[in-house]
């Protein structure tokens, strides 16, 4: 079952995009900007909206790398894998993040406060090992660097 | 008087600190109570210098590059004591200095000079003076001074812009589309995302004058989810764009309507490919069709479709301003124009360099670029983005041309550049080609879909030791199929990088030196 918060954005995001050729993808980006994912549930009440049976929904939902169907932690940090970031040592920065989160891609720490996606470029080709943390980029990035990006985002859970 | 300190927003400057840059220079400021309106332009390109911050003094723009936010205090100090090249961060007069000076920009002229949501500074900076001849001309005129410039789509498949709009121009339907891929997936690329970030104008311009080439009345933008900031800006651009009637149901008071839908990606490699793009236009999963039918004549809903790079669109302003041939001028061969090449991974000064075609590739990595950011010697380069064969050091003197590459093996595709200094192992570059085919193909053909699978395989055989010889044999065999089976460029390409890391690079690879195939 969605929740009644779920329910109440999923049916603003049929709504709004009532008239939106081709809405699938805007409605689906929608729902997970405002719950951070898909929920699986959901796919059932997407899929009657725009009058599309349920396997399709989940067909689109499952075919792209961007949706998820679990909650995320509250910082999510996306990481590039891409071999412009490897050149300058991405290897290195990916393999001390996971080192330091004690999780794989796509997992979440134990706490539920962080989640480690890979990424495949995000444009700072020229100043790499880039990623992302929560939208915002972060370049240059040395192992060294991950100990502090933790930090800061496990003392920014203490303070709030 | 007002000064003015530009600060870029370009998300590269902003992942190197130019945030937390502008957030001190206003903190300074308003403590000073001084006269400064801080301007936050895109980048020049200079990815190496960023936060390349620049003052507005009479003898033009000074540069402090790689400025942090201590710098900040003295940085103020040094600009209101009038001595603005004092500070040990300056770089002197940004126009002058050689990276910047020695390009040709037309598509990036504006990129850094101006505020990228500022419609003043765009009609400013030449801005729209394309649109206006556009509008005086019939179709058949623009599609066909489009076609003398040369023109070829800079996504990567560098096929000529004006024959293809001349089909659509030429396929009668009450509703065509103008469908903009912005989505950059290529390692190593980055103009797609800095024209956006940084003159969201000029691809709303040419896509304007694209529509009027066409008839076409509705426009999308398809932009990867990978990129926020340049959403951000283009969402606020469309709005002004707008708000000044340069898009709508009356463009310019001409009675022809037009406008753009922004529509986000999801994180799919394979939607960059054209039809499967559409597919996800569409709100389906980004399956390749196949082709024929050409977009061109059924494209997005099945109507005819320009479907063009973000770089192609934005060069068409500059062609229909200044003419055909103020373009063709540019270049070499059947390659003419200017291409921005962006220089990316292991290099000393990466960024974007927009140059005429016939620049060679050792003139990128040691005149511009400074060889690798490491120091160590460069080893080999990937152009062309994943899906771009890996060239070695024999072969930096070829010039960048379609045709020239081509007839190498390799291909220049959106130009972007990745450079290796010697601590690469090439087979873990191979393997990760054939990961990365896995991980991103639509699953719609065997040789893509299960062949990635096993060819990464087979490559972590020869990375372990097993029968390296006859395992190299399979991969050759593997990228056969791969190569011819194919529907789309993802599976019909991932060989180029593995076969020419085998064929450069056999010692990594456990092999000995033309012991294999791929070696003869």
């Amino acid at each position: 079952m969605v929740s009644t918060n779920q329910e109440a954005v999923i049916s603003a995001a049929l709504e709004k995009h009532s008239s939106t050729e081709g809405a699938l993808l805007p409605i689906l980006h929608e729902i997970q900007d405002a719950l951070g994912y898909i929920p699986s549930d959901s796919i059932d009440v997407i899929g009657k909206g725009i009058n599309r049976s349920r396997a399709e929904v989940h067909g689109v939902v499952s075919f792209y790398h961007h949706f998820r169907t679990h909650k995320p932690g509250r910082h999510i940090i996306q990481v590039c894998r891409s071999e412009a970031c490897q050149a300058v040592g991405a290897v290195e920065v990916i393999e001390k993040l996971k080192r330091t989160l004690g999780i794989d891609f796509h997992e979440s720490t134990s706490d539920g406060q962080i989640t480690l996606e890979p990424i495949y470029c995000l444009g700072h080709c020229a100043c790499g090992p880039a990623l992302m943390v929560n939208g915002e980029p972060r370049a240059k990035m040395t192992p060294d660097h991950v100990d502090n990006l933790v930090n800061e985002l496990r003392t920014k859970n203490h303070d709030d | 008087m007002t000064t003015k300190i530009f600060i870029p927003r370009d998300s590269s400057a902003i992942g190197l600190g130019a945030n937390l840059v502008a957030d001190a220079f206003t903190r300074v400021v308003q403590s000073n109570n001084a006269d400064v309106q801080i301007v936050r332009n895109g980048s020049r390109g200079l990815i190496w210098m960023e936060p390349l911050v620049e003052v507005e003094t009479e003898t033009g723009r000074q540069g402090y590059a790689n400025v942090t936010s201590n710098d900040v205090d003295s940085l103020f100090k040094t600009i209101f004591a009038g001595a603005s090249d004092h500070h040990e961060k300056s770089v002197g007069p940004v126009e002058e200095i050689p990276y910047l000076k020695n390009q040709e920009r037309l598509c990036f002229a504006r990129n850094g000079i101006t505020d990228p949501t500022s419609i003043e500074d765009y009609l400013g900076n030449d801005g729209y003076r394309g649109l206006k001849v556009a509008l005086s001309l019939d179709a058949k005129s623009i599609v066909e001074i489009v076609t003398q410039s040369g023109l070829r789509g800079r996504g990567g498949a560098a096929f000529p812009t004006g024959i293809k709009w001349n089909t659509v121009l030429n396929c009668p339907s009450d509703q065509k589309y103008i469908v903009c891929n912005a989505d950059e997936g290529d390692s190593g690329t980055f103009s797609d995302r800095m024209t956006i970030e940084g003159d969201p104008f000029a691809l709303i311009e040419g896509m304007t004058i694209a529509a009027l080439a066409v008839g076409a009345t509705k426009g999308y933008v398809y932009l990867r989810s990978e990129y926020p900031h340049a959403e951000e800006v283009f969402t606020e651009a469309l709005l002004i764009a707008r708000a000044h009637g340069y898009l709508g149901e009356n463009v310019c008071g001409s009675k022809r309507s037009f406008d753009i839908e922004l529509r986000r990606a999801a994180g799919a490699y394979i939607c960059g490919e054209e039809t499967s793009m559409l597919e996800s236009l569409e709100g389906k999963r980004g399956l390749v069709r196949p082709k024929p039918p050409l977009p061109a004549i059924s494209g997005l809903f099945g109507q005819p479709t320009v479907v063009n790079n973000v770089v192609t669109l934005s060069s068409i302003p500059f062609i229909l301003a200044n003419g055909a041939s103020a373009y063709k001028d540019y270049g070499m061969g059947r390659s003419m124009g200017t291409l921005p090449i962006q220089l990316a991974g292991n290099i000393k000064r990466g960024g974007l360099v927009e140059k005429a075609f016939g620049v060679t590739l050792n003139e990128l990595l040691y005149d511009f670029g400074g060889g690798s950011a490491s120091g160590k010697p460069i080893r080999t380069l990937q152009i062309g983005g994943p899906l771009g064969a890996y060239i070695p050091e024999s072969q930096f003197d070829l010039k960048l041309d379609y045709e020239t590459f081509s007839a190498a093996g390799a291909m220049i595709g959106h130009g972007g550049i990745v450079v290796f200094d010697q601590t690469v192992n090439m087979a873990s570059m191979a393997r990760f080609a054939m990961e990365f085919c896995a991980i991103e193909s639509c699953g719609k053909c065997t040789p893509c879909r299960i062949g990635s699978t096993r060819g990464m395989e087979t490559i972590d055989k020869i990375i372990s030791g097993e029968n390296p010889s006859m395992n190299a044999d399979l991969i050759e065999d593997l990228c056969d199929t791969m190569l011819h089976g194919s529907l789309c460029a993802l599976g019909g390409m991932i060989p180029f990088p593995v076969l020419s890391a085998m064929k450069h690079f056999p010692e990594d690879f456990c092999l000995e030196p033309h012991a294999n195939k791929a070696a003869a």
